[in-house]
């Protein structure tokens, strides 16, 4: 095992979990705030990486292009809980499951109609389309810093957003008891839209991140969800802080299992059997990880308080 | 009898002459859409079981499916190619298949349901996806049973008087498998076993306060609704010949959720009109649109908003309820 390829990467594996908390922290937020359960977050994420791509081609600069793109996924964002959510506030979850899962279908035959069935590439600015070379075998591409850095800020925008600001102390006590923050004159509907723009802005900068290393396509959203699901619930369902260090252990280990369970299988089997058997356990990791913290702590790693 | 009672005969009744009829003028394309929502309808029912009465919202019931099939292609593939003649797995019997299927698929029901059913509420919800998930990771990594490319099960599964290769006859099996199913379930949950598990959908803690451990109420229906689902896998498998991880993909889980929703939970003949209508209306959109998921979208939606109870709910004159 080479000491380069394991610090390449552990930053991919940090730069997976970052992109997964901004994923999961907006399905958490929604969550332990407004008690939905939303499986149309990641339909935000796609949404988010199309329009950025077509803001791209239209501005000529990927990061002008983000920025336009980020209120414009919140204003989505802000329409699904008013036309969507909101009426569905006093059911189950099993209709919030449904009706989110019909907002899938539509989300993604919307997008599948504007902008084709093929994925589009999104072109970074020159400046960012550098590798940074830390030593002779160790060359990281810039723009992973970038991933890296916008995930960090974004996840101490949020922390300071809801633990140091008047509207992050409403949203606290809005998750903690609905009803008296409302009798105590809070426009509790305003809140709850916010509550919703915000997570899916995060999941739209997350969409938009990725974009140009994987390009936009229509299945993207799909394909990180379980992921997400499974951050927060090991994390703790409703807990932010659980789903930053849940998103950081799951990103790093499904990334570093991948890479490196066939070298750690062949210690104590036969090459062969190794090869055959690490492509299907490291498909699976993840999972187990979170059967294993299930079985240990049902309510995942850290608990809310509340509820 | 009851309005409900009529209903189901008629339905039933419908699903047993309509497909052959079809199939003896020529139509041989609606036979297939008859086979198709019939095996699914038995995944369905058995969705229904632990969704509609038990209140066990799982969102991984498709993972069933493929463990059916797989358990009908994975022996006819190395029946073709060798390998695993040792274990007695090489084979196209279906006496060797189906039960299988309806093992494999109710271990990995225990297996997951025990930790499952150890959370509650959205919890569950994600974890069973979750599983489910887990299961088609597992399959795609396999490059042996074709990965994500899926495999085509050359031969299928071999039974005493019925040859699967007749259509009229695959048919007539999943009929009456359907019809064994929705009274095995029908049974289940008018026994004292079904009351406790619908008494705990409705006040969990006051049927633990009874004196029974639910868990374990809850973990049976499970494994039961998961064998039960792993069967109508085989017969997907060996009517389709071809499978892929696709059809355990979340979103084919979330279809047979719809299914017995859009039919009326709780219900015997709910998820049967539920999976016939899915079909009817995925075949029909489809032909219109390449975009059909748009208007199903839509459908859906509007069902969730604006309809309550299914189908079943809609045509229930006689309030007589399910609790």
């Amino acid at each position: 095992m080479d000491f380069a390829l394991l610090v390449i990467q552990t930053l991919n594996g940090l730069q997976l979990g970052l992109l997964l908390f901004l994923v999961a922290s907006g399905l958490t937020l929604v969550f332990g705030i407004l008690d939905f359960v939303n499986l149309a977050h990641a339909s935000l994420y796609m949404i988010g990486a199309f329009i950025c791509a077509t803001l791209t081609f239209a501005l000529g600069n990927f990061l002008i292009a983000v920025i336009v793109a980020l209120p414009l996924t919140g204003l989505i964002g802000w329409a699904v809980e008013r036309f969507v959510a909101r009426p569905l506030y006093e059911r189950d979850h099993l209709d919030h499951v449904l009706a989110t899962f019909g907002l899938i279908l539509v989300f993604e035959t919307l997008a599948h109609l504007i902008w084709g069935p093929e994925g589009i590439a999104v072109p970074l600015p020159a400046f960012l389309q550098g590798q940074i070379a830390l030593s002779d075998t160790l060359i990281i591409p810039a723009y992973r810093f970038l991933i890296i850095g916008a995930g960090l800020a974004a996840a101490g925008g949020l922390f300071w957003l809801v633990n140091f600001t008047r509207l992050g102390m409403l949203i606290r006590a809005g998750a903690s008891n609905r009803t008296m923050v409302s009798a105590l004159g809070i426009n509790i509907e305003m809140l709850f839209g916010l509550v919703f723009a915000i997570g899916a802005t995060l999941a739209g900068l997350a969409g938009m991140l990725v974009a140009p290393i994987t390009e936009a396509n229509i299945g993207m959203g799909n394909s990180i969800i379980i992921t997400a699901f499974v951050v927060i619930i090991v994390g703790g369902i409703g807990s932010m802080k659980g789903a930053f260090v849940a998103a950081l252990l799951i990103g790093l280990i499904d990334t570093l299992g991948r890479s490196f369970l066939d070298d750690f299988f062949k210690l104590f089997m036969s090459s062969d059997a190794a090869e055959n058997s690490a492509p299907a356990i490291s498909a699976m990791l993840i999972y187990i990880i979170m059967a294993v913290v299930l079985a240990l702590k049902p309510q995942g790693l850290f608990p809310p308080k509340v509820r | 009898m009851s309005r409900r009672t009529i209903i189901t005969l008629v339905v039933m009744a419908l699903l047993a002459v309509l497909p052959p009829v079809f199939y003896l003028t020529g139509n041989a394309f609606y036979l297939d859409l008859a086979t198709r929502l019939t095996i699914l309808a038995i995944a369905a029912v058995s969705l229904n079981l632990i969704l509609g009465y038990g209140g066990l919202i799982s969102f991984g019931h498709a993972a069933y499916l493929g463990i059916g099939a797989y358990a009908v292609g994975i022996p006819a593939h190395h029946w073709l190619y060798g390998g695993l003649e040792s274990l007695g797995l090489a084979t196209t019997s279906g006496y060797v298949q189906i039960p299988l299927a309806i093992g494999v698929a109710a271990l990995f029901a225990l297996v997951t349901g025990a930790i499952c059913l150890r959370t509650k509420g959205v919890y569950f919800i994600m974890i069973t996806m979750a599983f489910a998930q887990m299961m088609y990771y597992a399959i795609v990594s396999i490059e042996e049973y074709g990965g994500d490319d899926g495999l085509v099960i050359d031969t299928r599964s071999e039974l005493p008087f019925i040859d699967l290769d007749d259509p009229l006859q695959l048919f007539g099996l999943a009929y009456v498998s359907l019809v064994i199913a929705m009274l095995i379930v029908r049974m289940i949950v008018n026994s004292r076993f079904g009351m406790v598990l619908r008494g705990a959908k409705g006040n969990n803690e006051r049927v633990v306060m009874l004196g029974f451990n639910t868990y374990l109420f809850r973990l049976t229906a499970y494994v039961f609704a998961g064998a039960m689902a792993g069967y109508a896998g085989a017969l997907l498998g060996n009517f389709t010949t071809f499978i892929s991880p696709e059809m355990m993909d979340w979103g084919r889980s979330g279809e047979l959720m719809f299914m017995v929703i859009l039919g009326g939970t709780a219900t015997g003949i709910g998820p049967v009109i539920g999976a016939t209508l899915f079909i009817v209306l995925e075949e029909v959109l489809s032909s219109i649109t390449v975009y059909w998921h748009l208007p199903f979208g839509l459908l859906l939606l509007a069902v969730v908003l604006f309809g309550k109870g299914g189908i079943m709910g809609m045509l229930r004159a006689d309030k007589e309820g399910d609790q």
